[in-house]
């Protein structure tokens, strides 16, 4: 077996393989905010706790309904994504007219809300959620030993990050979101509905993010505080990256996940703070973010 | 983000600068109501709980003083409240500093922090300022963990000595501690009253509500914004490092997020942008945690419930209604 400075491969690359993990669901996550943040303006704070139901209701339909992880993987997005809707169709569409600040202090309420309620029915010590059985194992790669678990995430991520890029930069429907996102008035005056727009957009970021939270958790126990911390990393990640390109969103999540990886095996310490130093830096230097506009 | 405090809060409260007499007159003698209050407050409340209330009231009127008046949002200001209940708690225990010495320089190390961290956030506007300010809060967050040596760790620092105001007046009782707080209370109070009275806090306001006016005029609107970032991060600090003296503890509580999201709370409740709303919300929030102490996580619950009723239907807050009523700002 060779050695790489020191570590040998096999610590190596399976931090470099969670640290992509990781920074799949910073993509996933950061994408959903921005996709928010472009038509709506405000910051959904309560995309941790979302992410968090989303990893819930899977477990909830394994464990109450029997329901295995596939459609798991299908029905808990749409499951939080229709939760979403309902939140924006009662909650934030009656605050859009006022500072957007109000929006973001809602969604803070929620977040303590579905974080508390989670808590209350379920504790916070986390509860197990099986790999489903195709998945489990793995295949030793001679350098390394790959759980075929851990290799779907990182690719089910980028399909899903790809998928919506297409779908934001290609399609006709990305195009009216577009449109709606540069300027909401003349978009309507064109004749598309763009509160209809507004309320699917909504509720497709917070899918994303019940898709995350699915694909992590067999990964990580099902907890109710498993978004709280996330998501201020994920904050971190959008101010490094800046809010205004999709494939911004899905580069800097990955690479930032990686950079993560790879401080874990070489100075462990940092490694709790690392994006948040990077942040620092990059406000320095860039300070509208990486692929950020000046605003 | 400026128009926050400007579009909601009564539209009197806006010219609270060119406050006429019968306005000055008012907040005088709200003044001396608070003053009396205090004096008769450990009589009739458990002094303990009413410091707990003072201590709160005045990390609120500091994150007031930087949304209310600079027009920003940080959702961070825990970090500058519990670094100050920190570096307060170590000295007084590990140095034996006395009490006014210890938080002195909390509330000096909160400054410093906060021009650091102010200097970075304010390179970015309105909602990316309060992601970088609450992301650099989750960075001391992860610091006070990561060295047990200096902050104790999981179990913090316990038992710190109240000792000896100035080396002479034993603060071990309660009553004599009292006193103490109720004066920095005061004195905090007194100070952003001040502040916000100044041609400074003028020129504050004038760039929450119009930035490119004020930059227009020949001011230097980011020096200003620093300034009152650091005025926000010492008063922070100043309400952290008596609350460690009070409790005799500091602890990851006091950095965590969700202290955070408890001052905007508080000042939610009471009225953005209002002199005397933080402390009617700091009374109020604080209260409240003592009665459904027992109800353990539902306190979140609950808290989140007063978050998304505020912003739907309340967000002048108690004071900010008043002084509509009243046709007066408070």
């Amino acid at each position: 077996m060779f050695e790489l400075l020191g570590i040998p491969p096999q610590a190596l690359f399976g931090q470099v393989l969670l640290g992509l993990i990781n920074g799949s669901f910073y993509a996933i996550l950061s994408l959903g905010l921005a996709v928010i943040f472009g038509l709506l303006n405000i910051i959904n704070f309560s995309h941790g706790a979302q992410y968090m139901m989303g990893a819930f209701v899977a477990w909830m339909c394994l464990t109450y309904l029997g329901i295995n992880y596939w459609a798991a993987l299908l029905l808990a997005p749409l499951i939080v994504g229709a939760t979403g809707i309902a939140i924006e169709r009662l909650l934030l569409k009656r605050i859009a007219h006022v500072d957007h600040l109000y929006g973001l202090l809602l969604t803070f309420g929620l977040a303590l809300i579905i974080q508390g309620l989670f808590r209350n029915q379920y504790g916070s010590s986390g509860l197990p959620y099986q790999i489903p059985a195709e998945l489990r194992g793995g295949v030793n790669l001679g350098f390394m030993f790959l759980p075929w678990y851990r290799g779907w995430v990182v690719v089910a991520s980028l399909i899903v990050c790809l998928a919506t890029w297409f779908l934001i930069e290609k399609t006709r429907l990305g195009a009216y979101l577009r449109a709606a996102t540069e300027n909401p008035t003349l978009t309507q005056a064109f004749g598309i509905n763009v509160p209809l727009l507004v309320t699917l957009t909504y509720g497709f970021g917070v899918a994303l993010a019940g898709f995350a939270g699915v694909l992590a958790a067999p990964i990580y126990s099902v907890n109710p505080n498993m978004g709280a911390d996330l998501i201020i990393v994920v904050f971190a990640v959008v101010v490094i990256g800046g809010m205004g390109s999709i494939l911004g969103a899905i580069v800097t999540g990955f690479s930032l996940g990686l950079i993560e990886g790879l401080t874990k095996v070489f100075y462990p310490e940092a490694s709790a703070t690392v994006i948040f130093i990077i942040m620092v830096l990059v406000l320095l230097v860039r300070p509208a973010g990486l692929f950020g506009r000046a605003a | 983000m400026a128009d926050i405090a400007a579009t909601d809060a009564p539209a009197a409260a806006r010219s609270s600068g060119e406050a006429d007499k019968g306005t000055l007159r008012l907040h005088r003698a709200i003044m001396i109501g608070i003053a009396i209050a205090l004096v008769i407050a450990p009589f009739v409340a458990y002094p303990v709980f009413v410091m707990k209330v003072l201590c709160f009231a005045l990390f609120a009127l500091a994150f007031n003083l930087l949304l209310g008046y600079g027009g920003l949002l940080s959702f961070g200001h825990a970090a500058y409240f519990g670094m100050a209940s920190y570096v307060c708690a170590f000295t007084a225990k590990n140095w034996g500093l006395t009490p006014e010495l210890a938080i002195l320089l909390g509330t000096a190390v909160s400054g410093g922090l906060g021009l650091v961290f102010g200097a970075l956030a304010i390179r970015r506007q309105g909602i990316y300022f309060a992601m970088i300010t609450l992301a650099l809060a989750q960075m001391v967050f992860f610091f006070s963990l990561q060295t047990p040596r200096f902050t104790g760790g999981e179990d913090g620092i316990q038992a710190v000595p109240r000792g000896k105001l100035f080396g002479l007046i034993d603060l071990a009782d309660d009553r004599a501690l009292y006193w103490l707080v109720a004066a920095i209370f005061m004195a905090g109070l007194l100070a952003m009253y001040r502040i916000i009275h100044s041609p400074f806090g003028q020129v504050c306001k004038a760039i929450r509500d119009n930035e490119p006016r004020a930059i227009s005029l020949g001011y230097r609107a980011n020096q200003y914004k620093l300034a009152v970032f650091v005025l926000s991060a010492m008063l922070a600090g100043l309400a952290g490092s008596t609350k460690a003296i009070v409790f005799q503890l500091a602890s990851l509580t006091d950095v965590h997020w969700s202290m955070s999201g408890e001052v905007v709370l508080m000042t939610l409740v009471g009225g953005l942008g209002t002199v005397f709303g933080p402390i009617a919300g700091a009374l109020v929030i604080v209260s409240m945690q003592n009665y459904l102490a027992s109800l353990g996580a539902w306190v979140t619950v609950v808290q989140g419930v007063i978050f998304v009723i505020c912003v739907m239907t309340f967000r002048e807050g108690i004071v900010g209604v008043i002084s509509k009523w009243i046709g007066k700002p408070l």
